[in-house]
């Protein structure tokens, strides 16, 4: 993991959060984020349900102002377009019926933000088939957006956020509909573009473990605050007590995380919910 | 059958099965019918009204479709559940009722604002109803990138800067006029069976968006022909043709989904986990 | 409400309105059948409006009163009052609905979106054919718009046999409807047929819609059927509560509206008089905006 750091650094940061604090009806929500990512990496925005996430990918995404802080693409500010952004939210296309294809749906990556309606031509229908081939999703070009399956949606998603050549890819929680196999297929597919399209990954997901063998980043979330390093760095107990406010403890299981609320007595529990956020359990879903 | 004020009727006709091909296209991937619904019901009071001023119908169906439109837009998701839509909607049919009942001529006026009456259209309707699909097929050309995108993934849409609220409001503004210009072809009860049957038609025949569009159009154009030629025949209302068109096009649509998708299902090979919970109607 | 104190409540009001009341009104052979048939089929509504309301199918009500169209249009081509025609095609279109399972809110959907149209196409063309045959033209208004003013008074005892009907239906299953209506699972739980209930309350629904149809015609009848409900819900969580002021709001509408249909006959344009459905309906909306101040003031007053 160290020399893909040692690789990327040097090079100039894609993106930049500095001091991001965000408070909404009088609730602050995130308290003096930062970080930084560099081309290339990959980067895990851990958190549990409610942690902040969103709020955050969307402060990054310029649909929410943050209250303090400021995000920094390139060494520029945000423009309202987010050129250099690919953004795959969370939710799909549910309706089986509606006359879209895939290679639709990625053709409106391209130049939808734009007027008029798309002239077909050679380049653009190669630039398509290029971009379905590299997510895998050439077999289901032409079905129906509605009708494929969650995992095929999401390739069809994240072609669709490639083909404008973001330098940038955000993925709002892409694993949490996904069974096992789907999510390693998405999470392998993502690192390799990383690393062959020199693409910089940020996804959000509140279970880490399935990202632990890509991640060259950990940004770690909890009460609003978050810690940002490699996993060796953040995932540790006293740096996730002081985040949480309260003592985790952090165990390895062949490999696998668990990050467990305070021992002894369940009063922890809920003075950690009092912080406004799920205790975390995630290893005990991986463990079957 | 095609002389003298009949040439008005099929310029007219045609002209607005065109648009409301095109524009329903949008209704129904938004998942608007609603809308269809209650902007042609808000509209007939500024019909009545304005007949009952002596202006143009056309410009009191403007009015109340953009302002009732734009009502909509402004109470977003709210106000397509509240009681006050509803209710709003329901005494403006009232208030039209009012107004028809003040105009000398009221009987067979009621019955064209519903129903439509485009054995009736002028000459002169001709030209401004014209102007009007000019600029409602201008305005989907224009906004048919973006609005697709809006439409399909608002989410990204916002992050590529494109506000999904601009984009409602200005396919509102679409929706009514387009509105405008059928009423008088089907009226305002039935405008939504040709606004929405076409198109919900066309996209169970094909899965490329241009292509549903253009054969929403198609379909429209068909329906609103047949149905003008059959009033001619025999006498009974156009409205009458062009719902029973309308619907009998939507449940072939259907059906033919329905079979082509247990066909696709015995065929289909496994192209990845089987999530198909997500993808089955609601 | 006791008889006593209702009678005095309505005494009060129509003192109050005497300098407004046009003379003739209280002699008035039309304006005695509107006034019963109007107070019956207000209170008929309330009542099925409220569970209409806390079911969520306010959209069952619209269809229904939609697809009346066709029904009282054949009805008057047939030759019969439009009453019947509004009773059969109500009864059958339940019964689909019911058998299709479309009792889950859908909102108006495509496919029932379609069917309506395809009603609605269908009155058009026997609404045309009314005018042909009986040379008549005011039957579109009439089973559109409706007028309590045009009931005859000999369907005055199937009106109000129907109603009696609709209110037995509704009180003899009162809690079970009412807990169904609540929650669905709850109700299995507690063995009851939730399914042969929503079928009852269908029922129920058709009637009083094809009951409204008659006062202020089928596409206005959604508003006596859902807005009384839908403000007394706003003012009182106790559903006893809720159908007795529903009830007392549409008879109130209705009556006011009747009065003041019966006092336009002298104002301008024309000696017509103006619609009585445009004023209940009117008078239906005021009243909900209404309901919604006690809320607004609460929340003003209160400390966030």
């Amino acid at each position: 993991m160290t020399d893909r750091g040692e690789r990327a650094a040097g090079a100039k940061e894609i993106l930049s959060v500095q001091g991001i604090t965000v408070v909404l009806s009088g609730r602050e929500i995130l308290r003096d984020v930062s970080f930084a990512i560099r081309p290339g990496e990959f980067t895990g925005l851990i958190g549990s349900n409610g942690a902040g996430k969103t709020t955050l990918f969307r402060v990054i995404l310029g649909l929410q102002a943050p209250s303090a802080g400021q995000v920094l693409l390139a060494g520029r500010a945000r423009s309202s377009r987010n050129p250099l952004i690919g953004y795959v939210p969370q939710k799909f296309v549910l309706d089986p019926d509606m006359p879209l294809r895939a290679r639709d749906l990625v053709g409106l990556g391209l130049d939808a933000h734009r007027f008029g309606i798309p002239l077909p031509s050679r380049a653009r229908r190669a630039l398509i088939n290029e971009n379905l081939a590299a997510v895998g999703a050439e077999r289901f070009a032409d079905a129906r957006v509605g009708e494929l399956s969650g995992g095929e949606q999401q390739r069809v998603l994240i072609a669709h956020a490639l083909v404008a050549r973001p330098k940038l890819l955000l993925l709002d929680e892409p694993l949490a509909n996904l069974d096992l196999r789907a999510a390693q297929e998405v999470v392998a597919l993502l690192a390799r573009l990383a690393k062959e399209l020199k693409i910089a990954v940020l996804i959000s997901a509140h279970e880490m473990n399935p990202l632990l063998p890509v991640m060259d980043r950990i940004v770690y979330i909890a009460a609003g605050r978050a810690a940002s390093g490699t996993t060796a760095e953040v995932v540790r107990a006293d740096v996730l007590s002081e985040l949480y406010g309260s003592h985790v403890d952090v165990l390895n299981v062949h490999g696998r995380v668990l990050v467990v609320a305070g021992a002894g007595d369940d009063s922890d529990r809920s003075e950690v919910g009092q912080h406004g956020h799920d205790v975390v359990v995630p290893g005990l879903e991986i463990v079957s | 059958m095609f002389s003298g004020f009949m040439v008005n009727a099929w310029t007219v006709a045609s002209i607005v099965a065109v648009v409301a091909g095109l524009v329903g296209f949008f209704v129904v991937l938004r998942g608007s019918a609603f809308v269809a619904h209650a902007v042609p019901n808000g509209s007939f009071a500024g019909a009545a009204g304005a007949s009952l001023i002596g202006i143009s119908t056309l410009i009191g169906l403007g009015v109340f479709s953009l302002l009732g439109a734009l009502g909509i837009g402004l109470l977003g998701r709210r106000g397509r559940h509240d009681a006050v839509t509803a209710l709003a909607l329901v005494v403006m049919l009232g208030l039209g009722s009012l107004f028809l009942s003040m105009s000398v001529e009221y009987a067979p006026e009621i019955y064209s604002l519903l129903f439509g009456e485009v054995l009736g259209i002028s000459s002169n309707a001709v030209a401004p109803t014209a102007g009007l699909a000019l600029i409602c097929v201008a305005a989907i050309g224009l906004l048919y990138r973006p609005l697709m995108l809006a439409s399909v993934l608002p989410e990204v849409g916002e992050a590529r800067g494109v506000s999904s609220f601009r984009m409602e409001l200005c396919f509102l503004a679409v929706v009514a006029l387009a509105s405008t210009m059928t009423v008088p072809v089907v009226g305002t009860l039935l405008i939504f069976s040709l606004m929405i049957g076409a198109p919900a038609a066309a996209r169970s025949f094909t899965h490329r968006p241009l292509a549903a569009m253009a054969l929403s159009v198609a379909i429209a154009l068909v329906t609103v022909w047949s149905a003008i030629a059959a009033s001619y025949t025999t006498d009974y209302p156009v409205g009458f043709f062009v719902a029973s068109i309308s619907a009998a096009a939507y449940a072939l649509g259907r059906g033919w989904s329905f079979w082509r998708r247990r066909r696709q299902l015995i065929g289909r090979p496994t192209l990845g986990p089987a999530t198909h919970t997500a993808a089955l109607p609601s | 409400m006791s008889g006593s104190s209702l009678h005095g409540l309505s005494g009060a009001v129509f003192a109050l309105l005497a300098p407004v009341i046009e003379p003739g009104f209280f002699s008035s052979e039309v304006v005695h059948v509107a006034i019963v048939v109007g107070a019956v089929v207000a209170i008929v509504s309330g009542t099925v409006g409220v569970f209409t309301v806390i079911r969520g199918q306010s959209f069952a009500g619209e269809a229904l009163g939609d697809i009346g169209t066709t029904g009282g249009s054949g009805a008057f081509l047939v030759g019969v009052g439009p009453l019947l025609g509004f009773l059969v095609i109500g009864v059958v279109a339940a019964g689909a609905m019911e058998m299709i399972g479309i009792q889950r809110a859908r909102g108006r959907d495509l496919a029932t979106g379609m069917v309506l149209g395809a009603g609605l196409g269908l009155a058009a063309l026997l609404l045309y054919l009314d005018s042909t045959v009986h040379n008549t033209t005011g039957a579109t208004f009439t089973i559109l718009f409706g007028s309590v003013f045009t009931v005859a008074s000999s369907t005055i005892p199937l009106i109000v046999l129907l109603s009696v009907v609709v209110l037995a239906i509704v009180f003899a299953l009162y809690r079970p409807l009412l807990l169904s209506s609540i929650s669905a699972e709850m109700a299995a739980a507690r063995g009851i047929h939730v399914r042969a209930l929503g079928g009852a309350y269908l029922l129920a629904l058709a009637l009083a819609v094809a009951l409204a149809s008659m006062t202020i015609g089928t596409i206005l009848s959604t508003a006596l059927l859902v807005g009384p409900a839908a403000s007394a819900l706003r003012l009182t969580r106790r559903p006893s509560h809720a159908i007795a002021l529903a009830g007392s709001i549409g008879v109130a509408a209705m009556w006011l509206g009747i009065l003041l249909a019966y006092d336009s006959f002298s104002w301008p344009p024309v000696q017509t008089g103006w619609p009585v459905s445009f004023f209940v309906v009117t008078l239906i909306l005021i009243v909900y905006l209404l309901s919604g101040l006690p809320r607004l003031l609460r929340t003003r007053t209160r400390a966030v």
